[in-house]
């Protein structure tokens, strides 16, 4: 039975700094001891626009990293693409703004019990949570090594402290603005034969982790998927989040992203039936 | 401000602390927000209209904002009655909560075998008779457009029920004259009504250049259709002034309820304020307290219906 995260709490947090790094802003919020309970793969949701917005839902956001120093206590780091109304908000917001969060949300990563080789992709700022993963992964003995990908150079998320904490980095970009040109799956099939890669963990639009659930199929390695879906509200009330998803017994359900995701084994996923109607199956 | 205010109420024969419920489609079973506070604190969790069978709903995507607003597409996704009964209903008990089971259903018959079901089910205080959820895909299957037909779904479960347990028809405002229709479900057996549901509406979408929604249409929530709310539940309570109303639609702050209860609701429902804010139901009760006693009510019930006059 999926329950909500037994951490989730709502919060008043504090906009610490807010950067423009290419395409996204990076923006640190102070959150205070929930941050404790913040593990990578979680989300957070901002209320957005302030008292008198016409802004009725929340914003969910992965978080990138978290940590914990005597000045501002806990805090998440977030990579905001300010894409919507929600999100130009908050990219708009400097710092000492306070805003109403609710966090950790969702399931996080699994991370394995033994070190094994792992390969993180990700897609656009869906690298965001990837960096946090591979400080978690290396912690445990991991080898990490890591594929990023985006339309172009400016939507590459990835910082120079991040790189530190990876084996090899490459990146992809299908105008060849940055790295090689390609998509991040275009060498996939190679880089888990080569690396021996035994899990993937991948964050970004849902056509990718369709293809590198069907590569890593064909390969036999366990694919971590971290899925994106509209959510109206991230606490798993709403049911407008949901995705087919099979079990065991290869019978489909509708699970809510915010809920029993946002991390999914991604060969769980029926991805060809996202947007279909499932009724009959 | 520490003026005692009595906020119970009533539906029916059924008595509740506060008159403030979670909104039916917008609290699932109630897990998820007993996180944030115990559900007892409320009047009770008006739990997500349940069929006879499970049900996968309508596909992705199932939502687009709008503004002081949302429109919904879910098409009654939920694990069916019996699987409801077993697991959701005891561990609301459990919580202390007082629950309102609401139920959804294609045909006559189906609304009755739901009716059945709960019968044999101990510590429910009320049936909400969703009769009206515009996320279906025959326009002819929201009941509650008909007086006839919405008459014979609540005779159907009033038959069933018996009188023991408060049944309240939840009705749709996109009709001509809602006070119609609060009427023959009144003279069907109906203990009261739930006005209202969402709003039929739709978005297109200026990448696809096509209707956003997979279910193309979806149900308009939110502040956005709070005045249509409060015309409605006016209205009913003016043509039935004895017919118990749970008012909803956008309510979003203490203000917001008390207009509902001025125009003559007895219970209001907070559904879209908690995707926004899952402590927002708590807080509108708060506010609401405060609100009652700046006016000089003593108890909730001298204001209900207070705007006619």
């Amino acid at each position: 039975m999926s329950t909500i995260n037994k951490a989730a709490a709502q919060v008043t947090a504090t906009v610490i700094s807010n950067k423009r790094v290419g395409a996204y802003h990076q923006i640190i919020l102070s959150v205070g001891e929930v941050v404790r309970h913040c593990r990578p793969g979680n989300f957070i949701a901002i209320q957005v626009g302030g008292d008198s917005s016409r802004m009725v839902l929340r914003r969910a956001f992965a978080i990138s990293r978290t940590s914990e120093n005597a000045q501002f206590g806990g805090t998440v780091e977030l990579i905001v693409a300010p894409h919507g109304t929600g999100s130009k908000w908050l990219c708009a917001q400097g710092e000492g703004v306070e805003v109403d969060v609710v966090t950790p949300l969702g399931k996080p990563f699994g991370v394995p019990t033994e070190p094994a080789n792992a390969l993180l992709i990700g897609g656009g700022y869906g690298s965001a949570p990837l960096f946090g993963l591979a400080d978690l992964l290396k912690s445990r003995g991991c080898r990490v090594d890591m594929v990023l990908g985006a339309s172009n150079g400016s939507k590459i998320y990835a910082p120079m402290e991040g790189k530190r904490s990876v084996n090899s980095l490459k990146i992809f970009t299908e105008d060849g603005s940055m790295g090689e040109t390609g998509r991040v799956t275009s060498q996939l099939s190679s880089i888990i034969e080569e690396r021996g890669v035994e899990i993937i963990y991948s964050c970004g639009p849902m056509a990718m982790l369709k293809a590198i659930t069907e590569i890593a199929d064909s390969h036999g390695v366990v694919h971590q998927a971290s899925v994106e879906e509209s959510m109206a509200c991230g606490i798993g009330i709403c049911m407008t989040c949901v995705l087919p998803v099979k079990d065991s017994d290869g019978k489909i359900s509708m699970k809510r992203s915010c809920i029993d995701g946002p991390v999914m084994d991604g060969s769980s996923v029926c991805w060809d039936l996202v947007g279909k109607s499932t009724e009959g199956f | 401000m520490s003026t005692p205010v009595d906020l119970s109420t009533t539906l029916g024969n059924a008595w509740f602390p506060s008159p403030l419920f979670t909104a039916s489609g917008c609290a699932s079973s109630g897990k998820e927000l007993a996180q944030f506070f115990p559900l007892k604190d409320i009047g009770a969790v008006v739990t997500k209209s349940v069929m006879n069978k499970p049900r996968h709903g309508r596909p992705t995507p199932r939502m687009a904002e709008t503004p002081s607003g949302m429109l919904n597409s879910i098409g009654l996704q939920g694990p069916g009655i019996d699987a409801f009964l077993a697991n959701d209903v005891p561990w609301l008990l459990s919580q202390g909560s007082r629950v309102i089971v609401s139920i959804a259903g294609e045909t006559v018959e189906e609304y009755a075998v739901l009716a059945r079901k709960l019968r044999s089910t101990a510590g429910i205080s009320a049936i909400e008779v969703n009769i009206s959820c515009p996320n279906v895909e025959n326009r002819g299957l929201v009941f509650a457009t008909d007086c006839d037909t919405s008459a014979r779904v609540i005779d159907g479960v009033r038959k069933v029920i018996g009188g023991e347990i408060p049944i309240l028809a939840k009705l749709t405002p996109d009709v001509t004259n809602i006070a119609a229709v609060a009427k023959s479900v009144a003279d069907a057996g109906a203990d009261g009504v739930a006005l209202i549901n969402t709003v039929l509406g739709m978005v297109i979408n200026l990448e696809t250049m096509k209707p956003h929604l997979g279910g193309k249409t979806g149900g308009l929530s939110g502040p956005a259709i709070r005045p249509v709310a409060v015309r409605a539940i006016y209205q009913v309570r003016e043509a039935l002034p004895n017919l118990p109303i749970l008012g909803m639609g956008g309510v979003a702050s203490g203000r917001d309820a008390l207009e509902m209860i001025l125009a003559g609701a007895s219970g209001v429902s907070v559904g879209t304020a908690s995707f926004g804010n899952p402590t927002a139901i708590i807080a509108i009760q708060n506010e609401l307290r405060d609100l009652l006693a700046q006016r000089g009510f003593t108890s909730l019930s001298q204001a209900v219906s207070y705007a006619h006059r």
